[in-house]
């Protein structure tokens, strides 16, 4: 399994890392993130770049 | 054994290493940066690491197992490069051979010429000149800035909030004209009145007065403005001084093909990030630069293939290039986000709120809809940007 991590304390709410893994990141009806904390691993590869683009660095992946 | 040059350890550089791994590159990859750092986010240096509360160590980027094996030479900025002897020069004369070139070099400031003394004035772009600026950031100092861009607009916010006078002088009409539009760009500029921040638009600077340091600005309209310090946000100019004498084309940064391949028949070589002038199908066939945070890493993500490709003896994939280009911008408590090419627009539309709150504002030109941003709207961009991917 993919294991992610964001900070929210960096999170910023762009939403960016939505589109490279909609079904990992969302943002919510009030513009909030929201995540799952587990992917299959035939997820990394999208969810790696999820954490490349976001502006904040915020996301961990392991 | 082969060996890549990255020239540049900033995001593109990092990314383009990453990108030349998962293409399936398993040779030897060096990284050479002027800088001391390894790469690191630059967009908080005007922000949160400019008021002080972030160090600078935190700012680096997170790098892929995939390239613990790349030699990295920090502080050494390359001087010269002989693409027919596959070798560049660094400073202090030692030369690295090379088998492929990628070229991720950059920008600097662009610093004007203007008579007063040289102390005091300060650009905004690495950590070193971060943590130079924000001795000076202290409750009461009377900053300048010249330049009314993102950067000019984003320390004009931080520097208000630690207490400081702030005055922005810029040649534009309205703070982020370019990029934002008229009507977006004088909403800002209320933002940052409310604020306190003073704006001489139209005008530029034409002397400082001070004996070594800056004590003041001279005004092309002729007012006097106190200064502790100055900062200058007047755009930037493109890192390829040291590839000269190779015949490329090094008109407004360094020309790519679709697949960020240089053209040139003496080493496979590829360019990334800010200084690359790529064609992009979303935006016709035009080749710009493109000074957005995202685009080191779309950039890099098509050029590793490519000089993975040149260097096996294979064709690369020439197929047209797609990146949406985005940028964020965060000052006060605004946050603004961008899709597409705003900045090439010739009509706006605000078709959801108001400029001086909450809005989107869609960009068009005569193909249609060109860019779009929104003010506090993040959550309500993606439908754009899918009209927007669907240009290609």
């Amino acid at each position: 399994m993919v294991k992610i991590t964001v900070d929210m304390d960096k999170c910023q709410h762009y939403g960016q890392c939505c589109f490279e893994a909609e079904d990992v990141f969302a943002l919510d009806e009030s513009g909030k993130l929201v995540y799952s904390k587990e992917a299959d691993e035939s997820r990394r590869a999208d969810v790696e770049s999820a954490a490349d683009v976001c502006p904040m660095q915020a996301i961990t992946v392991e | 054994m082969q060996r890549v040059v990255i020239v540049g350890a900033g995001l593109g550089g990092l990314r383009a290493a990453e990108s030349l791994r998962s293409a399936g590159y398993s040779d030897a990859i060096t990284i050479v940066g002027d800088e001391a750092y390894l790469p690191y986010n630059r967009p908080p240096l005007s922000k949160e690491a400019l008021a002080g509360g972030v160090d600078i160590e935190s700012l680096e980027f997170r790098r892929k197992a995939s390239v613990d094996d790349v030699e990295w030479l920090l502080g050494s900025p390359v001087v010269g490069c002989d693409l027919a002897a596959r070798t560049v020069t660094l400073d202090g004369g030692a030369s690295l051979d090379f088998d492929g070139l990628v070229v991720a070099s950059g920008i600097r400031p662009r610093r004007l010429p203007i008579p007063g003394p040289a102390g005091g004035r300060f650009a905004l772009r690495t950590a070193a000149d971060a943590l130079a600026v924000r001795e000076y950031l202290i409750p009461g100092a009377a900053i300048i800035i010249m330049g009314a861009g993102f950067i000019g607009c984003e320390v004009a916010a931080t520097a208000i909030k630690l207490g400081c006078s702030v005055h922005v002088v810029a040649l534009d009409e309205e703070p982020m004209v370019r990029p934002l539009g008229q009507e977006l760009g004088a909403a800002m500029r209320r933002r940052h009145e409310a604020r306190g921040v003073r704006f001489h638009l139209g005008h530029t600077i034409v002397a400082f007065t001070g004996d070594e340091h800056v004590r003041s600005a001279s005004l092309s309209d002729g007012t006097e403005l106190k200064a502790d310090i100055v900062i200058e946000a007047v755009g930037s100019v493109a890192n390829t001084e040291w590839l000269n004498g190779n015949n490329l084309n090094l008109s407004d940064g360094l020309l790519t093909d679709s697949c960020m391949q240089v053209e040139t028949p003496l080493a496979p070589m590829v360019a990334v990030g800010d200084l690359a002038r790529h064609p992009n199908a979303l935006f016709g066939s035009v080749p710009r630069r493109i000074e957005h945070w995202n685009i080191p890493t779309e950039t890099a993500r098509r050029a590793g293939p490519t000089l993975a490709s040149l260097l096996a003896g294979e064709e690369p994939d020439r197929s047209p290039f797609i990146a949406m280009p985005a940028f964020w911008s965060d000052q006060y408590e605004t946050k603004l986000q961008s899709f597409g090419m705003p900045g090439i627009a010739d009509r706006t539309e605000v078709t959801s709120g108001s400029v001086d709150g909450a809005c989107i504002i869609e960009y068009f030109d005569a193909t249609g809809l060109v860019g779009v941003i929104g003010v506090d709207r993040t959550a309500e961009l993606a439908p754009y940007r899918k009209a927007l991917l669907a240009r290609s």
